[in-house]
């Protein structure tokens, strides 16, 4: 692998190490499988880009972004609790809406950002790489989003959201609306996924309805591989596992995709299956090593 | 003062498998009162506890604390008021967090819940003193995982953490069903201790008339869905289980399916 292609993984993985955050918020801590993921990555593109266009600054449309995406998380929220319907089906009735929702917003399908202005500029100003500066920003904003979220699990809400996902009754009965706390841990996630878009979008110069397409599966790929890789047994150490587990998953996509097999190589729209597979893989082999340690 | 007023219940109502599991229940509990509430398999015991609790609304009738109806109150805003702990260990405390953590959450039962540290410095020592009074070493594992506990010691820790807030009323659900007989009696006797010391209003739910028997100044004995038997103090005190099974025949005209009630 070239420099270039791991300063690029490197990039990729600190930016979206902020949606596998949100991935861990929810599958993780919430244990709410939610897809509306694939749904607010581009949300948040599209919210930046619009803002960017008609002159707002770079930062503040990141604001714009995640208050977008706390929006469509509480709508998933609220689909799942108040009227009862299950975590899966909620995201993804908010998901299909929101590419509607997205068209919306921007007018048309994608559009381009050449030329205006991005949270990127403040560093290639000061003459650095354009490749260097978006992985020193990218990572400053995930580990700034770790550290947060590190804090806000251990305050009084943040421990009742774990409490929220690992035992509902018992937090109910200490006098918690689980409503409120999964309503809240959802659009929290989903801010945090649409910041990532809205990043995304500035580096790449374009926001695109489709680029959210198989998020939540590079999420939960990326949450498993650094649960696998740095373990996860305090949420401290399994946070920062999450964010590392972005970078090593987009590294391993660095590296498949500069394989070659004689004529056969990966091109990029293999990653989907390939990172499902590793999803399933990921998801069984604890049950079958148990069941070989059960046999021995 | 609690009360139940006319409190009526169905399960799957308007389908064949229509139950009645409360049927115009009144009662009354007073402050300081220990009630166990025993009776057959059906006859609606965790149905009134499950009502108390808040785990679903009565179809009719009316339940107050302390003159504020709570009738319609969910069962995160009755939290306040009332402490829990459930026949199955693992449903009270929290097993993916450290001890510490599990009676921080306690010890803001029904208060707002903010911003700052989950577990604070200063409880740390109130924690460790309360556990220590358990004896069961484990004020010296405060940052242990709960889910790493035996059920016996999870269900003391519901127990303590169901009293760290005082509660106007305490639900005992069969908690002591689930452990071998020897943790029960230390359950028991923890239960005994603390109901005694902050002198709690408690509804307990047995299938030990023993236990029943033993324990605190009142029992009420239900029988699809209503209560067949109201003693209290002195009457309660002279009561075997020889009355107890001739009593409910009386009431009942039904033999009552005894041996999981004297043995379990």
């Amino acid at each position: 692998m070239t420099w270039y292609a791991f300063y690029g993984a490197l990039e990729q993985g600190f930016v979206y190490g902020l949606m596998v955050l949100g991935v861990y918020l929810t599958f993780r801590v919430l244990d709410f499988p939610d897809l509306t993921v694939d749904g607010s990555l581009p949300l948040g593109a599209a919210v930046s880009s619009v803002a960017i266009t008609a002159g707002v600054n770079p930062y503040l449309s990141l604001l714009y972004a995640a208050a977008a995406g706390f929006a469509a998380g509480m709508v998933t929220g609220i689909l799942n609790t108040k009227f009862r319907i299950l975590h899966l089906l909620a995201s993804i009735l908010t998901m299909i809406s929101l590419y509607s929702v997205n068209i919306r917003i921007m007018g048309r399908p994608n559009m381009t950002l050449l030329g205006k202005p991005t949270v990127l500029d403040a560093l290639t100003g000061l003459g650095l790489p354009p490749y260097l500066a978006s992985t020193t920003l990218f990572g400053v904003f995930g580990l700034v989003a770790m550290a947060a979220l590190v804090w806000f699990l251990r305050t009084e809400l943040g421990q009742t959201m774990i409490a929220t996902g690992d035992n509902p009754q018992m937090i109910t009965s200490q006098g918690v609306n689980t409503h409120t706390v999964i309503i809240l841990g959802v659009g929290l996630s989903n801010a945090l996924v649409a910041l990532s878009g809205a990043l995304v979008a500035q580096n790449q110069g374009a926001a695109d309805v489709g680029m959210g397409v198989g998020t939540i599966v590079a999420g939960l790929a990326s949450v498993i591989v650094g649960e696998t890789v740095f373990g996860c047994r305090t949420v401290t150490r399994a946070l920062i596992a999450a964010l590392l587990g972005s970078v090593v998953y987009r590294l391993a996509i660095a590296l498949a995709l500069g394989l070659k097999f004689g004529e056969f190589s990966f091109t990029p729209s293999d990653l989907n299956l390939i990172t499902a597979v590793l999803v399933v893989v990921a998801l069984v082999s604890p049950n079958i090593k148990r069941r070989f340690r059960g046999r021995a | 003062m609690i009360t139940l007023a006319d409190v009526v219940k169905f399960f799957h109502r308007g389908t064949v498998n229509e139950v009645l599991a409360l049927n115009n229940v009144s009662l009354e509990i007073a402050r300081g009162d220990c009630i166990t509430v025993i009776g057959s398999n059906g006859a609606g015991k965790s149905t009134l506890l499950n009502c108390l609790a808040g785990s679903f609304f009565p179809d009719s009738g009316t339940l107050r604390i302390d003159d504020e109806n709570i009738t319609t109150w969910p069962e995160y805003r009755r939290a306040k008021f009332i402490g829990r702990v459930f026949q199955d260990p693992m449903r009270g405390t929290c097993g993916a967090m450290s001890i510490e953590e599990n009676m921080a959450l306690a010890l803001k039962r029904g208060m707002r819940r903010g911003f700052s540290l989950g577990v604070k410095a200063a409880d740390r020592e109130r924690f460790r003193a309360q556990l220590r009074a358990l004896d069961l070493g484990l004020e010296n594992r405060l940052r242990d995982r709960v889910g790493l506990l035996s059920g016996g010691q999870r269900q003391a820790m519901t127990m303590l953490m169901a009293t760290l807030v005082r509660p106007r009323l305490l639900l005992l659900d069969e908690h002591t069903a689930a452990l071998d007989p020897k943790t029960a009696k230390q359950i028991l006797d923890l239960t005994r201790e603390i109901v005694e010391r902050d002198r709690l209003t408690t509804l307990m739910v047995t299938h030990n008339m023993h236990q029943a028997l033993d324990f605190g100044n009142r029992l009420v004995m239900l029988h699809r869905g209503e209560i067949i038997l109201d003693v209290r103090d002195a009457e309660k005190a002279g009561l075997t289980v020889q009355d107890l099974l001739e009593r409910f025949y009386t009431a009942s005209g039904e033999r009552m399916e005894s041996d999981r009630m004297l043995l379990g």
